[in-house]
């Protein structure tokens, strides 16, 4: 029954008119300068090193790839990521349960504190640990003489990862439950489910992606980590090298094809975590708190 | 539970049926405090130990001016040129449709993703005299690689998606209507942007060069491939408290630390208040 005429009317509005968008040739020039601006500084170092890597040949790539430092760099790099990560998602999931399921005084302060790590240069947040764990260290001598290691061993750089990581997951996670409130607890809790039941089969799968999507991020810094971990690995050759930090020791060695080839391996993870993303913003963007802006 | 109305004064925590605070809330401190505090209050005591005469000469040695003024003139730059690309960028992805503009969007983070290291020997190689740009730029007598000119560069890398990310966002919910005002008005395009538009995105704008900025003054990672490292000329405040720390001159590395600390906090707290400001003055 409605009229043709408003109908056709309505769209109108929503259309692009002149006025409220740029001239043909301005449009024009800001793409050109996006795309020159992004493929100057993004795109082409992403191709130099898939490039360099494999610039020896694919025999040179994988002889690179299979040498037993480059090997244990990769356990290492896993290992690191396999303890600290988990830590920060308990954390994470702990904290924004805290902090978006009450009110309590001094949230606030506690979220800046939470946030803290990612405005400390990454070699301040090795200097740290050196300064409690060194030999010249608060605790040095005391660790010294109880034999224990921590610096220039697996144990201080799965510190400082934890620390240079240690927002990400706590970070997407309480802007979405709080976002969410607590009324599905409450209802869970009113039919007579326990404070653990409440939290495993109603908080969790309500969170899930976000929280997938913080653990990606997480995970993604984890491996790439390069100033924090430099500072307290000791660079020991097949022991204390992590993948990035192998990747400076054969560059600065001249052997730039090995380098690249270890690179390419981080590079293809930083892809595989990008486009994890992008499907996860596309798939669940509702249900992610990263999507909506801070 | 009870049903008496709530006590009226201070109380730590206002009452829910929901449990686990303390579990949750202890754990989340105790890790908390582990983890960040009590390293980072560690490095405070370290550098109040120093002294004061002793925390001066450090600070007031010449080297250690020009690590800090490189750092943070450096992180300056890119910051800056990242608030005019990365604002026209964010433009272009918020406004214009075209083919592959997802796989741009995604992209637009892969400073993120990417490691450091790996960035820093990229950039190297690309910017060296005999790499892609390098070789280019050359016969222009513009040396990138092993300059300070390099280090801006790989801050831009890095400090990209902070301006992107932090303007985007708020692009998105411009409402289209105030721009027809101002064109029913007889704004031309150039007058609606300038003083329509770029008013309301200037809180994101800060704040975006903001974090670019503090993000690009503690980067070490891409940076000290591409620096050249030169004492002086060319070596970040993040290597030389590296290089101290080699030294085992634990003191003078600690100062560094602490200025540099001490500066990032004043960024934070100015990030935090134009964010107040703008949410005040915007809504």
């Amino acid at each position: 029954m409605a009229d043709p005429e408003i109908k056709s009317y309505a769209p109108h509005h929503e259309s692009q008119s002149a006025a409220v968008t740029e001239s043909r040739p301005a449009k024009a020039v800001l793409m050109i300068v996006t795309f020159a601006f992004l493929g100057i500084f993004l795109l082409l170092p992403l191709i130099v090193v898939f490039n360099e890597a494999f610039a020896k040949g694919l025999s040179a790539y994988t002889e690179a790839l299979t040498n037993p430092d480059t090997r244990s760099a990769i356990h290492l790099t896993l290992l690191v990521a396999a303890i600290s990560v988990p830590l920060n998602i308990v954390f994470g999931v702990s904290a924004a349960w805290a902090i978006a399921k009450f009110e309590f005084k001094g949230k606030a302060f506690l979220t800046t504190l939470i946030d803290l790590p990612f405005s400390v240069s990454p070699v301040i947040s090795g200097l740290v640990y050196v300064l409690l764990f060194g030999a010249q260290g608060l605790f040095g001598a005391w660790l010294k003489a109880h034999g224990i290691v921590i610096l220039f061993a697996v144990p201080g750089i799965v510190l400082a990862t934890i620390f240079v990581t240690f927002p990400f997951v706590a970070r997407e996670l309480i802007p979405l439950m709080q976002e969410q409130g607590n009324g599905d607890e409450e209802a869970a809790l009113s039919l007579g489910a326990n404070g653990w039941q409440a939290f495993w089969y109603v908080t969790l799968p309500n969170v899930k992606w976000g929280l997938l999507y913080g653990v990606l991020l997480c995970n993604a810094r984890a491996m790439g980590e390069f100033g924090a971990v430099s500072v307290v690995s000791g660079h020991i050759r097949g022991l204390t090298n992590t993948m990035p930090l192998h990747v400076e020791i054969l560059y600065n060695e001249y052997n730039a094809a090995a380098a690249f080839a270890v690179a390419s391996l981080l590079a293809g993870l930083a892809l595989v975590t990008l486009v994890l993303k992008t499907l996860l913003e596309m798939r669940y963007g509702a249900e992610l708190a990263a999507t909506r802006g801070h | 539970m009870t049903t008496a109305p709530a006590k009226a004064g201070w109380r730590f925590r206002q009452p829910s049926v929901i449990p686990g605070f303390g579990l949750t809330l202890g754990f989340s401190l105790a890790y908390l405090t582990l983890i960040i505090l009590i390293p980072l209050s560690g490095l405070i005591w370290r550098s109040a130990a120093l002294g004061w005469a002793d925390f001066w000469a450090i600070a007031t040695d010449r080297r250690t001016i020009n690590a800090l003024e490189i750092s943070f003139g450096t992180a300056f730059i890119a910051a800056a040129v990242n608030v005019v690309f990365g604002t026209i960028v964010a433009w272009v992805l918020v406004r214009y449709n075209f083919p592959g503009r997802r796989i741009v969007d995604a992209m637009v983070d892969l400073p993120f993703a990417l490691p450091t290291a790996v960035a820093g020997i990229a950039l190297t190689t690309l910017y060296a005299p005999n790499g892609w740009l390098g070789s280019l730029l050359a016969p222009l007598g513009i040396k990138v690689a092993y300059t300070p000119l390099g280090i801006v560069i790989a801050l831009i890398f890095i400090g990209l998606p902070f301006v992107v990310r932090t303007v985007q966002p708020i692009m998105e919910e411009i409402d289209k209507e105030v721009e027809e005002v101002a064109a029913t008005l007889g704004a031309n395009r150039f007058q609606t942007v300038a003083r329509v538009l770029l008013p309301g995105l200037a809180p994101a704008i800060v704040t975006g060069f903001a974090l670019a900025f503090a993000r690009g003054v503690g980067e070490y990672g891409s940076v000290i491939f591409i620096a050249g490292n030169l004492p002086y000329k060319s070596e970040i405040a993040p290597l030389l408290i590296v290089i101290r720390l080699e030294e085992y001159n634990y003191a003078a590395a600690t100062a560094i630390a602490a200025i540099m600390l001490a500066l990032s906090f004043v960024m934070l707290l100015v990030i935090n208040l134009v964010q107040t400001w703008s949410r005040k003055r915007y809504g």
